[in-house]
């Protein structure tokens, strides 16, 4: 079926459309009552997240917007020691989308959020004009106990852990807009396990960023700002997937700068850093986590490479075209 | 020690007289870079960027010209992404498409035959920028519209051609012992194309490629060949003595050589390729695009003839960075500006 403004209207149509897809896949105790909020238990401590997603095209090679609009949040929250508990929904749906996609994209939010272990506990939908596309925003709250994380806190001789291959959803976005055939495969996902292990095991965790839009040398470079250290990175032990390495050094980009959604960089003290990089390795989605450099005194990010040269590693500028010759 | 570790020994422990590289080509500069090479360098060796990135010496006028032409009614600009914001007199092609022009940004120019069909009442032109490596591209482009008899896409060039500009930059320079050849080019070009200008010079060319040690090696060797006037191929699983003549015969067959205007290097003679008269239906009027100026004190002109470094530029990093570039060096993702900045860490 397809959406008409009429989907958007509040009437029959939107009910029927919630009921059928939303509300039929996300079922809880706390969106059931179907009342105008959620009302859930709270916490001393939380952390509140929104974000926005846009994502063209909507399906690609390792999951879909819903996947996406879920797991970011969810890794929002975990990012500053939270975890996870609630997440509400809202779609902005163009006339014209399929019925049949809404229901992947539910069916997806409602796994991911299950990994996660988050209650969808609202949502909205609107019908605008258009062309059949989708958007979703998502916000969370997730609760804090113990120690939370934060950007500042990084400190000399803290040791910097990346979850896996750097890259691998922007190079999956990328080929797909670009026809280009390959294997490569998002690695959207949430990252609860490895975060509340690292929580659990009572490392001590300094500051850890998702490694999102910007990509590694975006993130690193707010980390060093936040905390006025230098960030020293080897690069032959950042860990790329070999497909993406190709694909990225064909188009000219930089692998630094390319994003992911489902990797994670932890700046651990010293003392942990051995023990943090084995409890990431043998979670899931961490198996190729990689200790990558040190916190020192200094600014900025600098990276020693390949070749022995060493270089400033910078934030991302403009949009990363691919070379013209 | 294997030969990788004596080349990095002698290159940071250098100590002979001084030594002033150039490379060519956008591609390279942005691989030292990348690769942190400078790092690894003596202090007598230093290495200059030339006028390899064709983004970057392409003229004012030219600019000017495809921002006019994207906001003709019913007419469409399609580009590589670095010259969309690339900034003239009036503004860049961005701007042009903020004032209603149409602008889209391509990866191949054969990608414009599919959008073309569908949109039949549009003209679109291609802003055919490159050297010898990319105008066989065009030509199968003129290829693919005389064949499948395509009305509205047209070309406007700004096609160059190595090696006469090279030989310009030296006579202007003369502070330049050795050129790390383009490496893109000198597939289609052969190596032998720089004898002459290695010659007339006295001064060795290496033709490189572009991962890190491939570079360090040319520096090495070219530093070893100083004063000698001769040409080295480090790249010969792609790069042959002779030229490519396949390549050759489809430029050929659609383009010819013509003077061209380089950014801050004036008109070359015979440095540039136009489409030969009989099939000039396809030019959006390229001719003549020859006004080159600089726009409030920016040095690109002096910087892509390797006769200031871009830290000399009053602008650098200062009013002139990638996010809000003055001058197209800063806007190429090849360009020496953008490159310095980079490696500044900014």
């Amino acid at each position: 079926m397809k959406i008409t403004l009429a989907h958007g209207s509040g009437g029959a149509s939107t009910k029927e459309l919630i009921e059928q897809i939303f509300a039929a896949s996300y079922n809880n105790p706390v969106l059931d009552m179907m009342e105008d909020s959620a009302v859930v238990d709270g916490s001393k401590k939380i952390a509140i997240t929104t974000d926005s997603f846009v994502v063209d095209p909507i399906f690609f090679k390792g999951g879909n917007i819903g996947r996406l609009a879920v797991c970011g949040t969810v890794n929002d929250l975990l990012m500053r020691g939270a975890t996870p508990k609630y997440i509400t929904s809202a779609f902005i749906i163009e006339e014209g989308a399929d019925t049949k996609d809404l229901k992947l994209i539910a069916a997806a939010m409602a796994q991911a959020a299950k990994e996660a272990g988050v209650y969808i506990v609202a949502g909205d939908t609107k019908v605008i004009n258009g062309n059949g596309g989708i958007y979703i925003n998502t916000s969370g709250v997730g609760f804090i106990d113990g120690p939370d994380f934060c950007s500042s806190r990084c400190k000399e001789d803290d040791v910097i852990i990346v979850s896996g291959s750097m890259g691998d959803h922007h190079a999956a976005i990328l080929s797909h807009r670009m026809g280009i055939k390959n294997d490569i495969v998002s690695d959207v996902a949430p990252l609860c396990e490895m975060v509340l292990a690292l929580k659990n095991k009572g490392i001590e965790v300094h500051a850890m960023r998702d490694v999102t839009r910007g990509g590694l040398g975006t993130v690193l470079n707010e980390l060093a700002d936040a905390s006025k250290t230098c960030f020293e990175l080897e690069e032959d032990k950042i860990p790329v997937n070999e497909q993406v390495r190709s694909f990225v050094k064909l188009l000219g980009l930089n692998i630094m700068h390319m994003g992911n959604e489902g990797k994670l960089v932890a700046v651990v003290a010293k003392k942990d850093a051995n023990e943090a990089l084995r409890i990431i390795r043998e979670s899931k989605y961490g198996e190729n986590a990689a200790i990558i450099g040190s916190v020192t005194s200094g600014d900025g990010v600098v990276m020693k490479t390949a070749i022995g040269g060493k270089k400033k590693v910078g934030i991302l500028i403009g949009e990363g075209l691919p070379r013209i010759c | 020690m294997d030969k990788f570790s004596e080349i990095v020994d002698f290159l940071k422990n250098y100590d002979g007289k001084p030594v002033t590289l150039m490379e060519v080509c956008g591609t390279h500069t942005a691989s030292i870079v990348e690769n942190g090479i400078e790092d690894m360098l003596s202090d007598k060796i230093e290495l200059i960027t030339g006028p390899g990135c064709p983004v970057c010496v392409t003229v004012s006028a030219y600019i000017d010209r495809l921002c006019s032409l994207a906001k003709e009614e019913n007419t469409c600009v399609c580009s590589f992404g670095d010259m969309i914001r690339v900034p003239s007199k009036n503004g860049c092609l961005r701007d042009a498409e903020a004032q209603g022009g149409r602008v889209m940004m391509l990866y191949s120019p054969l990608e414009l035959i599919e959008i073309a069909k569908k949109e039949p009442q549009t003209q679109f032109v291609f802003a055919a920028v490159g050297f010898e490596t990319t105008t066989p591209l065009y030509a199968l482009l003129l290829d693919e519209i005389i064949k499948q008899d395509i009305k509205n896409i047209k070309l406007l060039t700004a096609l160059k051609t190595m090696p006469k500009v090279i030989d310009k930059v030296l006579s202007a320079s003369g502070k330049i012992t050795g050129m790390i050849a383009p490496g893109h080019v000198s597939v289609i070009t052969g190596s032998d194309i720089f004898k002459e200008s290695a010659e007339k010079f006295g001064i060795p060319f290496v033709v490189a490629g572009f991962e890190g040690k491939q570079l360090l090696a040319a520096i090495w060797a070219l530093v070893k060949l100083q004063n000698k006037g001769v040409v080295k191929n480090l790249y010969p699983e792609v790069v042959k003595e002779s030229r490519n003549e396949n390549s050759y015969a489809l430029t050929e067959k659609y383009f010819e050589p013509c003077s061209a205007a380089w950014r801050g290097l004036g008109i070359i003679e015979g440095s540039g390729l136009k489409i030969k008269d009989e099939y000039a239906r396809f030019d959006a009027g390229s001719g003549d695009l020859f006004e080159d100026y600089a726009l409030n004190g920016c040095s690109c002109g002096q910087v892509i003839a390797g006769l200031k470094r871009p830290e000399e530029c009053p602008l650098f990093a200062k009013v002139c960075t990638p996010s809000s570039p003055v001058g197209a060096c800063m806007v190429s993702h090849e360009g020496s500006c953008f490159n310095h900045y980079l490696a500044k860490g900014k």
